[in-house]
């Protein structure tokens, strides 16, 4: 376990000696302090459409963030030769995926607190509540979330060559399920054979990322907190795609030449 | 002497992924003995089947047939890396880290406690001469400095057993001498080192015995001093042993 720790070690402290979160984390500061600032036609509830924003850009960011750090790991270790004298240490190649997903999800997660922190000042400064366990529900599963993305990366980073097309490949993927993976049901009933069953296939072969992204609703419009069973059930779902793609990236890594 | 270092009957082959696939055989029927304290240089010309060697020996490549050990322990198992350190060709460490953070990082893989982690990076820091630059991020460094960590890595666990792929190759004059002071000082140290080397003069210097490979085949195994009285020098026994013909200049 202290060689996965040190591995993951090293990727949060790319993460933070990089520019990437900073930008993103400045940028989406700046967005949302202007729009709080605005007052458009006296709307009392303004102050909704700037977390429903915030929120956006919390995700979008988070998604960017996690995607690019995560698809240059493995591609960068090879480019730039390093992971040679990694993999003449004593570890094994799946000590070194699980390493990385590791790191990647454990900055990820920091950087969900530096963005959900700066939103809870940005609400509370308008609305003067706390619904602490409100927000503690959607950032966890929003967290938990990324982990089957940053699995879903890793696994991209050993199929294709270049992290550049990993990337985007990965960004239209996730982007696709959250806005159009819960309708792929409703329009399989659309269609007829074999298509109908090839749609009902993907919608329940692919990860539903979207009821996380949809725990935004929770904080947008005060709704009352899911029910526990359910964030956890919501949790081991996550997490089972999660060790899927890990599983099928530390086989695809098995059997990888690094010469 | 102990053998720590041995490959039997060692066969690599790599198929290309082109439409007609090609397969072309890198290492053929390869056996090789290093014993403990030895200064053992490898040595052939450029796709001889140097690196791949090492490659297997690392675990990196899988042989078609034949096996290798080190300590004794087959190389697919990672614990016969545990008391080895290795320096790749042109390597570029992480370059966000500097060089004690990239030192104590390999220390963490294996296992060395805060103690012993640090008593090892500030010796070896002191012998690659990096002390006033442990600070410095990596990006920083020359390529000699680069070399030189990438050095100290590869000592981190204090190895009974070093593989170098051409640890001076691209360093100038300087770099060179003091690459190879290291190791001759891991030499009287008693370490045992595994080096491919274009360096003629270096490896004659330096080594105990040489193996000369040409076309993924052992051309040649044995004392230095054995090769080099068969022939004016050892650049010579080289080139007459892989075949190379001396043209006359007009």
């Amino acid at each position: 376990m202290r060689t996965v720790f040190a591995l993951a070690g090293v990727v949060i402290k790319e993460l933070y000696r990089r520019k990437d979160f900073y930008v993103l984390f400045i940028l989406t500061i700046v967005i949302c302090v202007i729009m709080a600032m605005v007052n458009i036609f006296n709307d009392n509830q303004i102050i909704r459409y700037i977390k429903e924003l915030c929120l956006l850009l919390i995700w979008i960011s988070s998604l960017v963030i996690a995607i690019t750090t995560t698809a240059r790991q493995i591609p960068a270790e090879r480019e730039q030769r390093t992971l040679l004298p990694l993999l003449a240490k004593p570890l094994t190649r799946t000590q070194v995926i699980f390493g990385k997903f590791l790191g990647c999800w454990l900055a990820c997660g920091l950087v969900l607190i530096c963005f959900y922190a700066f939103f809870g000042v940005l609400a509370a400064s308008r609305e003067h509540t706390w619904p602490l366990l409100n927000y503690f529900q959607a950032a966890f599963l929003h967290w938990v979330m990324l982990g089957a993305v940053i699995a879903l990366t890793l696994l991209g980073s050993l199929v294709f060559a270049a992290p550049s097309s990993n990337s985007t490949i990965c960004f239209v993927i996730v982007v696709a399920i959250l806005t159009i993976g819960r309708y792929l049901d409703a329009f399989a009933l659309s269609l007829a054979e074999p298509l109908r069953s090839v749609f009902y296939a993907i919608y329940f072969a692919i990860p539903h990322l979207e009821w996380a992204f949809g725990m935004r609703n929770l904080i947008v419009h005060d709704w009352p907190l899911i029910t526990w069973n359910f964030f956890c059930l919501d949790i081991l779902y996550s997490l089972a795609y999660t060790a899927v793609f890990l599983v099928a990236a530390c086989l695809v890594f098995r059997r990888k030449a690094v010469n | 002497m102990s053998v720590i270092l041995k490959t039997e009957k060692l066969r690599v082959e790599f198929t290309s992924r082109e439409f007609r696939q090609t397969t072309k055989v890198a290492l053929s029927s390869l056996d090789l003995e290093v014993s403990a304290g030895e200064i053992f240089g490898f040595l052939g010309p450029n796709g001889a089947g140097k690196t791949t060697t090492i490659n297997v020996l690392l675990g990196f490549v899988t042989p078609k047939s034949g096996a290798a050990y080190l300590f004794g322990i087959d190389v697919r198992q990672p614990i016969a890396r545990q008391r080895i350190g290795y320096l790749p060709e042109m390597t570029y460490y992480y370059k966000f880290l500097s060089a004690e953070e990239l030192l104590r990082f390999y220390a963490k893989i294996f296992g060395l406690s805060r103690s012993e982690t640090d008593k090892r990076i500030g010796k070896l820091l002191k012998l690659v001469e990096l002390e006033h630059a442990s600070k410095r991020q990596i990006k920083t460094y020359s390529k000699g400095m680069q070399q030189r960590i990438g050095l100290a890595q590869a000592l981190i666990n204090n190895p009974d057993l070093l593989i170098l792929d051409e640890p001076t190759s691209g360093l100038d004059p300087v770099g060179r001498m003091k690459v190879r002071e290291i190791i001759q000082r891991l030499k009287n140290e008693g370490k045992t080192v595994f080096f491919a080397s274009h360096e003629l003069g270096e490896v004659e210097t330096i080594c105990d015995r040489v193996a000369i490979i040409a076309d993924g085949e052992l051309k040649t195994i044995g004392r230095v001093s054995d090769i080099v009285a068969q022939h004016p020098n050892l650049e010579k026994a080289f080139l007459e042993i892989t075949g190379y013909q001396l043209q006359p200049v007009a």
